[in-house]
Formats: C-alpha cells, sequence, structure tokens
C-alpha cells in the first residue's frame, strides 16, 4: 500500500484536472476521482505492468464514460455552453482569462471522444499509446481524433476573431 | 537522402514534442518552406498552450479531504470485515438454529441440500471477496477457458453469468471445493467496489427445481434456488432488493434455452 500511496498520490491532481475538463463542474469531477481513487485501492494488485498513469486515467475514463451515458439515457445532457467557465478557469490576469474561458467553451462544443483525446494529449502529456490504452482504440484512431478535434477546435477559433472576445462578453 | 515523407501524424507529435530530435529537426525544416501548413502547426501550439494555460490552476488546488489517498486506504482497512461476520455465523450454526440463523433453519426442511449450498457460498464469500491480491484465480479475460473448465470438473454446462445489466463487471472465477465435489464460483463487481459471488454446482437430486429462496449468514445475504439439477446461489454484503433481481437475471440467463 506504501507502494501505491508513492505511485499514485502525485497524480491526483492531474486526474482532477482531467475530470473537471471532462465533466465541467467541480463537485461532480470530484466525486469521480474519488471513485477511482477508491477502485484503484481495490484494485491496485490486479493492475499489469505498465503506466500507473495509464493505468488510472483508465479508470478515470470509464467512470466518466459511464456517467455520460446514464445522464444521456436519463434524458440530461452535459452543461455546454452555460456553467463550468469560471469553476475552470482562474488566472490573475482578465485578458487571460478571457481568452481562457473561451478556448473551453470551444473545446465543450467538441463530441466527447475529440475532448477526451485532446485533453489526454495536449493536455495530461500521456504519450500516444497510453492514450489508445486510455480510450481502447488503436493507435490509429486516437491520431485521426486528435486531428478531427484539432481541426475543429480551430474551426471554432477562427469563426471569431481573438478580439472580439471581449466584444462578445460585453453583450452578454 | 532517404528521407520519409512528413505525415499529419507527425505534425500532431511536433505540436505535442512527442517527436525524436531527428526527425523533429526534418518536420522544422519542412515548416520552414511550407508557410500555409506551418501557420495550421501553430495554430494547434496555440491551441495547446491554450488548453494547458486554461486548465493548469485546477492541478494546483489543495486537494480536498475525500481526494486525500491516506484517508481512502485507512478507511477501507477499518470497514468491516468478513472475519467478525463469519465468526458470529459460525458460533449461530453451533446454537443450532435457535432462531438466530432463521433461514438456514428454514432452508434445513426439505431444503433438498440448498442449505448446504447457501452455506458453501457464504464460506467462499467470506474468504474470497476481502482478498486484494488474488479474490480470482482465474480472470474475466480468461472467461470462457474458466467455463470450459468448469464444464469439466462439474461434468455440467456450465455458463458465466454476465450482469453488466446490473452494473456488475465479471472479476473471475475459480473452483472451490464442497462436500459435495467441485462447485464453480464467480466474482463480480461494481463501480463502488461492491463484490458478488455466485456459486453453482450439480446437485445430488438431478432433477431438482426450486423456487428462489433467500438466504443469510452473518451479514452475507443473497438468494439460492436449483433448477434441472444444479444448485444456484448468489451472495453479497447488499440488501435483498438488490440482489433480487440480480439473481433474477442469473436465473434468466442459466435457463437452458
Amino acid at each position: 500500500m506504501k507502494d501505491m500511496l508513492v505511485q499514485v498520490e502525485p497524480l491526483i491532481p492531474a486526474l482532477r484536472r482531467y475530470a473537471r475538463a471532462l465533466m465541467r463542474d467541480r463537485a461532480a469531477a470530484d466525486d469521480l476521482v474519488q471513485d477511482c481513487l477508491e477502485r484503484a485501492v481495490s484494485r491496485w494488485h490486479e493492475r499489469r505492468d505498465g503506466s500507473v498513469r495509464a493505468w488510472l486515467f483508465t479508470i478515470l475514463h470509464n467512470l466518466a464514460i459511464t456517467q455520460f451515458r446514464q445522464a444521456t439515457a436519463r434524458g440530461r445532457h452535459m452543461p455546454i455552453d452555460d456553467a463550468g467557465e469560471q469553476e475552470l478557469a482562474s488566472a490573475a490576469d482578465q485578458e487571460q482569462r478571457l481568452i481562457y474561458q473561451d478556448v473551453l467553451r470551444k473545446l465543450a462544443k467538441l463530441p466527447e471522444e475529440q475532448r477526451s483525446v485532446l485533453l489526454l494529449i495536449a493536455v495530461e502529456d500521456l504519450s500516444y499509446a497510453d492514450a489508445a490504452a486510455v480510450l481502447n482504440v488503436p493507435v490509429g484512431t486516437v491520431m485521426s481524433r486528435l486531428s478531427r478535434a484539432r481541426e475543429r477546435l480551430q474551426q471554432e477559433m477562427d469563426g471569431v476573431a481573438p478580439g472580439n472576445v471581449v466584444v462578445m462578453r460585453s453583450l452578454k | 537522402m532517404n528521407q520519409r515523407p512528413i505525415t499529419e501524424d507527425d505534425l500532431h507529435a511536433y505540436v505535442d514534442q512527442a517527436l525524436e530530435p531527428e526527425r523533429r529537426a526534418a518536420v522544422a525544416s519542412y515548416l520552414d518552406n511550407h508557410p500555409d501548413v506551418a501557420t495550421r502547426v501553430a495554430a494547434f501550439a496555440t491551441q495547446r498552450e491554450q488548453l494547458r494555460g486554461a486548465l493548469a490552476s485546477i492541478a494546483d488546488e489543495p486537494l480536498p479531504a475525500e481526494l486525500n489517498l491516506s484517508h481512502i486506504i485507512e478507511g477501507r482497512k477499518r470497514r468491516p470485515r468478513w472475519a467478525g461476520g463469519m465468526v458470529a455465523a459460525m458460533l449461530l450454526i453451533g446454537l443450532g438454529g435457535l432462531g438466530g440463523w432463521t433461514m438456514h433453519g428454514l432452508l434445513q426442511d426439505g431444503s433438498n441440500g440448498l442449505s448446504s449450498l447457501a452455506q458453501e457460498a457464504a464460506y467462499s464469500y467470506s474468504v474470497f471477496a476481502p482478498d486484494h491480491v488474488r479474490p480470482v484465480e482465474i480472470k474475466a479475460s480468461n472467461s470462457a477457458e474458466f467455463a470450459q473448465w468448469a464444464t469439466t470438473r462439474l461434468k455440467q454446462p456450465v455458463k458465466v453469468p454476465d450482469l453488466s445489466v446490473s452494473g456488475y463487471r465479471l472479476m473471475g472465477g475459480r473452483l472451490v471445493p464442497t462436500s459435495h465435489g467441485p462447485a464453480a464460483m464467480f466474482m463480480y463487481d461494481d463501480d463502488r467496489g461492491n463484490r458478488l459471488v455466485v456459486l453453482t454446482r450439480p446437485m445430488s437430486n438431478r432433477d431438482l427445481a426450486t423456487p428462489m429462496m433467500p438466504q443469510s449468514t452473518g451479514d452475507v445475504a443473497g438468494f439460492v434456488w436449483a433448477e434441472g439439477g444444479m444448485g444456484y446461489t448468489l451472495v453479497g454484503q447488499l440488501p435483498g432488493d438488490t440482489l433480487k433481481p440480480i439473481a433474477n437475471e442469473i436465473r434468466k440467463q442459466a435457463r437452458p434455452i
């Protein structure tokens, strides 16, 4: 168990970040991370050799997907445009903060599978192979999803010139 | 120069700083000569920086108590374990159905051996469910092989119940010895770490079929029944109303079609 503490504890902040970026709700995300850690503790001896980081992200990702499916089945949908940004971004300077809120709002418009892949790779620094393991798809699929995610996010970003971000907000 | 052509994958790996230095240099020189591609790649790099910046502060927040790993590990250790419940159950068995172990007494009259099966399942649960090192001998990934082996040893067709509709995943199984020969044990868990044990073996009466009966020993509860000469039991540490639909599902799946 000591071994687990040493290997898992440093990764908790990253798990929280991934969960919150996916769920866009602090409480729901932390609940998910808690579930993930409880599973990790009870299954520590069952994990296979390989990256502990990828193993933890796999557990977390599967829990998140189960939640999304349940939410969809119950007819609720996850917040897309409204809630969440202020919880996500808390940059010191105002202009930077607006840019951050904007990118997160646009990220939220991506389909779930594109969002996960972009977050795992661009934010959580998982290797392409580890991301493939977490998402349980071939590396080729990871690459094509990553490519689609980046193109799509770029289209979203190009839709509004950078200077207009502030204007849009003042109209709100 | 036998240089490999630059691929889209290379461009992404360039953005993600995942290229070997040599390849990285090759992509960089390609981008120098292809400003339109360079613009796209620069935009992807900007996205990456913005996403990382926007989410960075989350990882700096102090962890709430619920996410303190030491607490989670400690919480598991303090959770009531099987050992205590089993001692109590054994004592009650010793007392011989004086009312404490009601279902045991109830099942004993005309139980057709189902009470033994119920007891065996409770023992299996108490020994294997709390085990974090090797609760099962054969993992779920080899379930077909396990079913085949169990079928050979039990001399009866054994199917592995699929409880995913009830939110339980197969962890795996093992053969366990009983006074009536080998029994096949399957273990399942859900997202919260609750574990269930299903135990099945042939009954001495090869035509036996009975309705589903509740059973409990200590804080292990569940249901036991027989069909086509095979005895089945589902046990766990959950309320009867939770276990009943799962037992029904197992019964449905075990029926020869």
